[in-house]
């Protein structure tokens, strides 16, 4: 059974910024953001057709300015905020904004025509204004989707807001300055889908700091976690304390916060610095990294996994079923490596991510535009699902 | 009865006529049953035939009924036959009994002379045997007279011996204890023993008489002493072998169990080798400095005993310990062993008390030596250690002859061989520290010089090379040298092939030169493997020890291999690692250190350029009008690292070779040209296509990959891994026209400096194009500075 080829996308303007809609289980939907210093840029939304194998795309206009960062609402399907870079006469600066997709959750139909000036206007939530001004490098959905605080990093500080969709107001409820040597510049964060979601990390130059949110107290700390700049960081979803860092020196780490002195695991299948990094949600054991070596690999991290020995069959769910995967008896336990190096990319490709729909459905977004959406191979799928 | 004959005659015609004869005799004299059973049987037949009346032969014939029958049944023709027969029958019945007749008589005649002959002899021969009778009887009579006359005297004779030898048994026991007495006075406890036992049975018998009795007592008493003084004197320590055999060989003599005595001897014997072993353990503990020489010794003595080397000690064990020990043995085997004693069960209980006792103490001394062997370990000189060693197991083969049962060779040689092992770990290990303070020399050279120019100290780069080379190929010859001594061909145990073969090949060769090799691997991947990614090696180093690595593979692994197979004979070649495995591993680890070294540069000076771009405002910049002074210091160090490798690496191969560098300008500004005017006026989207375009013919540049051996490729990594990170900090920026503007000349300059360190010159051209692409991309303002400007301010600067 030969894999499906690749479904490859082409934005026309460069692009740095992927997310997938988090909030949508059904269907396999990207946001793809711009980055354009000219008056245009546009979000993408993408609709992949998994059985036709095709991508129904909408497009809308982003009228602020290039966008740095993009990330969809955990509880709203049409809820999304931007980071975008505003270029005056003689400054630039990151803001950050919520948008609403025009007609909800449900993308209009195709335009007929590719004709720009027939693609609508996102419809602006609110900003997310910082009293300090400070450039918004990324902003962080609570992961639950119960709550609706946001919060934002913004140059060296965490801001929180609350937000209110029926007022579209965004107050800020705390900001909070990080202190460290020098000008500390956060680079990114994410939030810990753990521990009740009180705890977010951030990486700082070559360190990563997690953060206890209701006290802003420092929970730890990876001193030099790469030896140059980290550029992204990631939680495992079922194992709390597990997490997964990359960062300039071309390599992906996997620590546990409660000993940081050593990763527990180092990965350096890349050539160039690694960009991104991803835990998929449903199968921890798969990590995908992008590189600027303009490859995407797609690791298998078994020993450090939530399932070291392979799927466990759960026999309440399913009596009848279950047959059959028992005869296969037991397995050889599999072993860690690469599963496939993905190079349908021609330039570095800054962001990569799962489908939030579909556990075997990925997204890669390369500068130069194109968006490549993949799959898990088919022999990989069945050896973990049998 | 004729008729009877004559049948008979007919009817048995096949058997012999003697025997027919006697059988027709016998019938005739009425003598029926004196033949043998078959003869009856016949006889039988013949009186069952007789009963018939018509038989001819039978007793019961009846001629009238015969005759009745025969003419009742016959006819006439047959009648006359039959009487013509019977007179025929008759007639040659007739004449037989007339031969017979005849044959007897003669026969009867002798008979009866003979008989009257024989009456005659047996009546004279009667008279001669009455007169033998009357002889014998008379010389019997005389022969009872002359034995009766001699009887008294006799027994008179005899008596008087009888009584002659016991007086003198009696004398000899009265005087016995006087006698013994005098003997143990005169030490001639040999004889004094040799009386006793002759005495002791009497004795013994005639306990019952008080006369006796004394004697008995006494003498019992008297041995007593004797025994006492024997044991005595076999419990001095001062005691001769000779002595002590003898004491052994009289008490046995006196009956003293022999389990003992071996046990009395043996334990006697351990005092002494005892005393020995304290005296080696003793110069254990002085030498390994556990004891310090007793305070009250003279100074000289306790230098004396300040600890024996290694030989002096073999020395005095063989001389102490061993010819002790084989002495006793010696003695031992006479002792208890040798005798002509045909008790089996206590030959053996004595041999294996013997082995046991022996091989305790050997263990021991063993242990001893092995100490003092491992002990040998700090000091230098082989030749001392082989010689004592050498002593040391010659001397314990002599031992084995003595007790053919036990091996101690093997033991011995074991402690031979785990002395040259040791020897060979010891080498092993002062050839890494000798490795480990090469480095340190090196370090210290490197950061040594520094101070006085950069020149300077890349010159000496080939030259530290060099002499960590030639130091370590000499280390490792002078190690071998020192370790031939122990298989020069006057040791006896190089000779032995279970030491040899092991030596030459495990210890030598995989343990001394394989693992010294394994061990530069291993201490070069570590210098690749910093914890923490903190390089804190300087990359000079690197280089070094990469090209260190590349020679080692290329000869020195070979060389060092052939030396120490030549010197020690290596005709193993099964089981030992193979050359190429060797090669492989030193291959793997240069390369390894090359890439390490590309990447701890190429990191130094993205970090510059990294720095450069991300605290600069580029939106705000004023108009170029130099080139910054981050590039320039690039190429300064892009230059000297240059200069590093080339003087470690050959030049390599570039993809096209220009030879001056008037005509490269010239070329570039050339394609700049070409190039320039659509950036000046496309717009950003057929920009990326065209970048796109163009990517699609060239082929993707691997960033960190590996290198190859020389110093093109080396400094190509190295410049990749810069321009890169260069373009991605630019893709990070935004710029102003002037910065844009800046980047031009940057990059220009670059161009015009970097094209010469790498193999192939459209690379930096693609890189380098590829920045000013994306700043183009990253620019609010998007306007181009004219060539022309660019070239004069990178001529300027």
């Amino acid at each position: 059974m030969e894999d499906e080829a690749p479904v490859i996308y082409g934005l026309e303007f460069q692009a740095r910024s992927l997310c997938a809609q988090a909030a949508e289980t059904d269907s396999i939907r990207f946001l793809v953001g711009t980055q354009s210093l000219g008056p245009e840029n546009q979000v993408h939304y993408i609709d992949f057709d998994d059985e036709n194998n095709l991508i129904n795309k909408t497009v809308f206009l982003h009228r602020e300015g290039e966008i740095w960062n993009i990330s969809a609402s955990t509880f709203d399907s049409s809820l999304f905020a931007t980071c975008y870079n505003k270029t005056s006469d003689n400054r630039s600066e990151l803001k950050g904004a919520l948008w609403q997709l025009p007609g909800g959750s449900n993308p209009p139909s195709p335009a007929g025509e590719d004709n720009s000036s027939a693609h609508p206007h996102l419809g602006l939530l609110c900003y997310l204004d910082t009293e300090e001004h400070a450039d918004v490098k990324s902003v962080l959905w609570h992961p639950s989707g119960d709550s609706q605080p946001v919060v934002g990093l913004c140059q060296d500080r965490i801001v929180t807001w609350d937000v209110d969709t029926a007022s579209s107001a965004a107050k800020v409820v705390s900001s909070t300055s990080i202190e460290g040597r020098g000008h500390p510049r956060l680079t990114s964060g994410k939030w810990n889908p753990h521990h009740n979601c009180h705890q977010i990390a951030t990486a700082n130059d070559t360190s990563v700091k997690g953060w206890d949110l209701r006290t802003m107290s420092q929970v730890f700390h990876i001193e030099s976690a790469h030896s140059q700049l980290v550029r992204d960081l990631d939680f495992n979803p079922n194992k709390q304390y597990y997490l997964v860092t990359c960062g300039d020196d071309c390599r992906v780490k996997f620590w546990d916060t409660r000993k940081v002195t050593e990763p527990l695991k180092v990965l350096s299948e890349h050539s160039h610095w690694v960009w991104s990094v991803c835990y998929n949600h449903f199968h921890d054991q798969l990590v995908l990294t992008s590189s600027s070596d303009s490859r995407v690999v797609l690791n298998s991290v078994v020993s450090l996994s939530s399932e070291p020995y392979g799927h466990l069959v759960d026999r309440d769910d399913d009596d009848d079923g279950d047959e059959d995967s028992l005869q296969d008896g037991p397995q050889e336990p599999p072993k860690d490596g690469v599963i496939a190096t993905y190079e349908e990319h021609e330039d570095s490709v800054y962001a990569v991510g799962w489908s939030s729909a579909d556990p075997w459905t990925f997204a890669s977004l390369s500068y130069d535009g194109r968006l490549v959406i993949n799959r898990v191979p088919r022999s990989e799928k069945y050896k973990i699902l049998l | 009865m004729a008729d009877n004959l004559a049948a008979r005659q007919t009817d048995d015609s096949d058997k012999g006529d003697g025997r027919r004869r006697r059988r027709d005799l016998k019938l005739y004299y009425g003598i029926e049953n004196g033949e043998a059973p078959v003869e009856n049987e016949q006889v039988s037949q013949t009186s069952a035939q007789s009963t018939d009346p018509c038989n001819l032969d039978g007793g019961s014939f009846q001629p009238q009924t015969y005759l009745s029958k025969l003419i009742q049944e016959r006819s006439l023709t047959e009648l006359m036959d039959e009487e013509q027969k019977m007179v025929r029958d008759i007639k040659g019945l007739d004449s037989d009994m007339q031969t017979l007749v005849y044959e007897n008589y003669n026969k009867f005649i002798s008979a009866t002379d003979t008989i009257r002959k024989m009456k005659n002899d047996f009546r004279k021969m009667e008279d001669e045997m009455d007169h033998l009778a009357s002889n014998m009887s008379a010389i019997t009579d005389f022969s009872a007279s002359i034995s009766n006359t001699l009887q008294d005297r006799r027994q008179q004779i005899t008596k008087l011996a009888g009584v002659h030898s016991l007086l003198k048994k009696l004398q000899f026991l009265f005087e016995l204890p006087a006698r013994l007495n005098k003997c143990i006075d005169m030490e001639a406890y040999v004889q004094a023993v040799r009386y006793y036992t002759k005495a002791q049975r009497v004795l013994h018998q005639y306990e019952h008489m008080p006369s006796f009795q004394g004697i008995h007592t006494d003498c019992e008493a008297i041995i007593k002493q004797l025994r006492a003084k024997l044991m005595e004197r076999f419990r001095q320590k001062e005691s001769t072998a000779k002595q002590l055999t003898e004491c052994v060989d009289l008490l046995l003599q006196l009956g003293e169990p022999a389990e003992s005595l071996c046990d009395e001897y043996l334990s006697h014997a351990k005092h002494k080798l005892d005393e020995d072993l304290e005296g080696l353990e003793k110069q254990i503990k002085l030498y390994s400095g556990e004891v310090k020489p007793a305070q009250e010794e003279r100074p000289a003595q306790a230098f004396m005993s300040a600890g024996m080397d290694v030989l002096e000690f073999v020395d005095s064990g063989c001389n102490g310990f061993l010819s002790n020990i084989c002495l006793v043995i010696a003695s031992y085997n006479d002792m208890f062993l040798n005798r002509m004693q045909t008790d089996e069960a206590l030959d053996t209980i004595a041999l294996r008390k013997l082995v046991l006792f022996v091989n305790e103490l050997m263990e021991r001394y063993f242990s001893f030596v092995r100490q003092r062997v491992q002990l040998e370990k700090e000091t230098g000189d082989n030749t001392i250690l082989v010689r004592a060693l050498d002593r040391f197991h010659r001397r314990l083969q002599a031992m084995n002859k003595l007790l053919p049962d036990t091996d101690f060779s093997r033991a011995g040689t074991e402690i031979v061989s785990r002395g040259a092992k040791d020897r060979v770990a010891h080498y092993l290990q002062s050839l890494k520290q000798h490795f480990a303070d090469c480095l340190t020399d090196i370090r210290q050279n490197l950061a040594a010089p520094r101070l006085v120019g950069k020149q300077d100290s890349n010159a000496r780069l080939a030259d530290l090379l060099s002499n960590m080379q030639s130091s370590v190929v000499e280390q490792i010859k002078s190690v071998l040298g020192n370790l031939q001594a122990f298989i020069a061909p006057d040791i006896t145990f190089a000779m032995k092939p279970y030491f040899r073969g092991p030596f030459c090949s495990q210890d030598v060769r995989e343990g001394l030169v394989v693992a010294f090799v394994r061990h530069v691997c291993t201490m070069c991947n570590d210098f690749c493997e910093v914890p923490g990614d903190k390089t804190t090696s300087p990359p000079a180093l690197l280089m070094i020890l990469s090209r260190f690595c590349i020679d080692l593979e290329n000869a020195t692994i070979s060389y060092l291999l052939s030396v120490a197979e030549e010197q020690f004979m290596v005709e193993d070649k099964g089981t030992v690692t193979p050359t190429a495995e060797l090669w492989a591993m030193a291959k793997d680890t240069g390369q390894r250190l090359l890439n390490h070294y590309v990447r701890v540069q190429g990191l130094t000076i993205s970090q510059m350029l990294r720095k450069s771009v991300e605290t600069r405002d580029w939106l705000n910049t004023i108009e170029p009008r130099n080139v910054r002074a981050v590039m320039k210091r690039v190429v300064e160090d892009i230059t000297a690292i240059d200069m590093q490798v080339g003087q470690l690496y050959e030049e390599g191969v570039r993809k096209e070779r220009s030879s001056d560098s008037s005509r490269r300008t010239h070329a570039l500004s050339s394609s700049q040209a070409n190039r320039r005017p659509q950036w000046n006026y496309a717009p950003s989207v057929d920009n990326s296509l065209m970048s796109n375009i163009q990517k699609l013919f060239s082929e993707k540049i691997e960033i960190f990959s590996a290198v190859e051996f020389s110093k093109v490729s080396v400094l190509t990594g190295i410049v990749k891994i810069s321009l890169k990170t260069f373009l991605e900090c630019v893709r990070l920026r935004t710029f102003g026209r002037y910065g844009l503007q800046q980047i031009q000349v940057d990059t220009h300059y670059l161009q015009l400096y970097l094209w010469r360190f790498v193999s192939d010159e459209n690379l930096v051209q693609v890189l380098l194009d590829e920045i000013v692409c994306s700043a183009v991309h990253r620019c609010v303002d998007p306007v181009m500075m004219e060539p022309s400007v660019i070239d004069l301010i990178c001529e300027r600067g």
